[in-house]
């Protein structure tokens, strides 16, 4: 389980998470949606202990993240960020087999490969394993990052924005892929997704986040709602229930 | 190319070099004199010429590395000691230990200079941090002019005492002055080589960013701690026996990253390589173009590696930052 107990968050005198509470139970799919620079990202980077808050702490399974040690840490939660842009020049393997760090240190065993390979399929990389990341498309490096992320094989999930760049189809075999780590593999994953129609089809859990704070969590019956919406977006937005899936229309 | 044929390739290159550095110098050295045992000859192998290739691969390697590391921790492919500063703030502290401590054995002004050399690059970094804009071309624009500030430094106390020939031979590398005796230091460097590479994994994930890295569970603290410690007291060896190697360890993790990419426990063996393979070509070619006079290999290094940085800059992708 992950708990945020009041957690704050600030750049300079401006709050960007204001004392947040928030409980996430073990397995299933929880999708943060929320504006732009509603602090979805910094909440995430919180609970992944790559950002300090300022006060509040953030207790996995009871530990406080920021006091478990670092390959501890590694081995139950992994977290794909935002932006993902490298200085250095790896293939799509390298980057993958990068994901096993926290076990292997770099000695890599076939157990690590077999990790590897299975991440590497999941996410559809077979072609591109030997390419360098720096010469793939968005969408491709995109998938490469979350092939690593993946590959770190740890219980909790956090994924920062993963259908960036990603086709119709991509999108969708990667939501499929995040059910599956949830559903057959146990996993607890969070995934931050704009597309409230992602967030509605396949999230057990929806938190709405803004200006900082949590608006509205629930089932997708309940957040997939005018009323809510209007809440979170300041915006008149049309659901419609289409084969028995609530879809939100605002495409015009 | 398979691998093997690759290594086989690079084995019988750096053969040539490693034999034509033993051969030529001012003094003839023939096969036929050592075969009969001449004894002059056989001096001039042992004493001299031995030495100095081995201090050739040993510095070549260790600074290529050492660039090599520095540019996995800044996370730019165009630093390395000599364009931020490191290699100049040795040079500071050898010149301050010498004038201020003329009598501390050497290991102690190499520590010295190391302990300067380190200043210098966490005061780069530093200044890093500070500036807000950072494309990929101003970070080692960046780091030349602090290295020219360190520089102009040093160059004024040594004109003060009367230093300004030490100082430039200092920063200037020469191997012609490598006897034995003096250039076992370099076996510092090589260690701290194989330390490097004991830890490549560590660097590779080091260069993945600080996020990610804590992410995968590394003390990203210790080891940026650690490598930046390792490259100072390589550059500071290297610069207090052998003298500055400028653009070495650009040009050649640059070229290697080009190969085979930035995996370190594949590229950095190459670099090692690569590094003590270009040092001995331009120290080859230092004692071949105005034979029998040398060339000092800085000056070489200097006009050979500064054009390959040109051209890698000029077809670096715009906009890409790195740090
Ligand atoms: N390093 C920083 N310094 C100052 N302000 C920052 C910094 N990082 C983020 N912010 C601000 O914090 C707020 C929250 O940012 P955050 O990235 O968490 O938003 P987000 O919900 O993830 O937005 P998006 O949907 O655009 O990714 C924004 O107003 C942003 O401008
Ligand atoms: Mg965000």
């Amino acid at each position: 389980m992950i708990t945020v107990e009041q957690v704050t968050k600030r750049y300079g005198t401006t709050v960007v998470v204001d004392d947040v509470s928030l409980e996430l139970p073990r397995g299933g799919v929880t999708s943060v949606i929320g504006p732009n620079g509603a602090g979805k990202s910094t909440l995430l980077s919180v609970v992944a202990r790559l950002l300090p808050a300022e006060s509040g702490r953030v207790l996995l399974d009871g530990a406080d993240v920021a006091r478990t040690p670092g390959r501890e840490l590694a081995r139950r939660l992994g977290v794909l960020r935002q932006d993902n842009h490298l200085a250095v020049r790896l293939t799509v393997r390298d980057l993958v087999t990068l994901g096993r760090y926290p076990y292997s240190r770099g000695r890599t065993t076939p157990d690590d490969v077999a990790h590897v390979d299975a991440a590497v399929a999941r996410l559809d990389l077979g072609g591109l394993e030997h390419r360098y990341l720096d010469e793939l498309s968005g969408g491709q490096r995109q998938r490469a990052f979350v092939a690593m992320v993946m590959a770190q094989d740890t219980e909790y999930v956090l994924l920062d924005e993963p259908l960036n760049n990603l086709d119709m189809t991509h999108a969708r075999d990667m939501m499929r892929t995040v059910r599956r780590a949830a559903d057959e593999l146990g996993r607890t994953v969070v995934v931050v997704l704009h597309d409230v129609n992602f967030a509605s089809c396949w999230s057990d859990r929806i938190v709405a986040m803004r200006d900082g704070r949590v608006e509205v969590q629930g089932p997708p019956s309940e957040v997939i709602d005018t009323d809510v919406l209007r809440r979170v977006y300041d915006d008149e937005i049309t659901v419609r229930e289409v084969d028995g899936r609530r879809v939100a229309l605002y495409y015009t | 190319m398979p691998t093997w044929l690759v290594v086989v390739a690079t084995s019988l290159v750096m053969a040539v070099l490693v034999v034509a550095s033993v051969m030529i110098g001012a003094i003839d050295v023939s096969v036929a004199d050592l075969v009969a045992g001449d004894d002059d000859a056989w001096d001039v192998l042992l004493l001299s010429r031995v030495p100095r290739t081995t201090a050739i691969l040993l510095a070549g390697s260790a600074m290529a590395v050492a660039g090599l590391v520095m540019q996995m921790l800044v996370r730019n492919r165009f630093v390395e000691p000599s364009t931020v500063g490191t290699t100049e703030a040795a040079g500071l502290g050898l010149l301050l230990v010498t004038i201020l401590a003329p009598a501390m054995p050497l290991p102690g002004k190499i520590g010295v200079a190391a302990a300067f050399a380190l200043a210098g690059t966490l005061l780069f970094l530093a200044v890093l941090r500070a500036v807000p804009v950072r494309s990929i071309v101003t970070v080692p624009l960046l780091g030349m002019m602090l290295a020219g500030v360190i520089g102009a430094v040093a160059t004024w106390i040594a004109y003060r005492y009367d230093l300004l020939q030490t100082l430039g031979a200092w920063m200037t590398g020469d191997f012609s002055g490598i006897v034995a005796g003096r250039m076992e230091l370099l076996w510092v460097t090589a260690a701290l080589a194989v330390v490097a590479y004991v830890m490549a994994d560590r660097f590779t994930v080091a260069g993945l960013g600080k996020d990610t890295a804590t992410a995968l569970g590394l003390p990203y603290g210790v080891v940026m701690a650690l490598g930046l410690g390792l490259v100072a007291v390589v550059s500071a060896v290297v610069v207090v026996v052998v003298g500055g190697l400028p653009f070495l360890g650009l040009v050649v993790p640059n070229v290697a990253s080009l190969l085979v990419g930035d995996n370190l426990r594949r590229t950095l063996p190459w670099v090692a390589v690569g590094g003590a393979g270009l040092v001995l070509l331009c120290d080859v070619l230092g004692r071949v173009l105005r034979y029998p006079y040398e060339i000092p290999i800085g000056v070489v290094m200097g006009v050979v590696g500064s054009l390959v940085f040109l051209y890698l800059l000029l077809r670096a992708p715009a906009g890409r930052s790195g740090a």
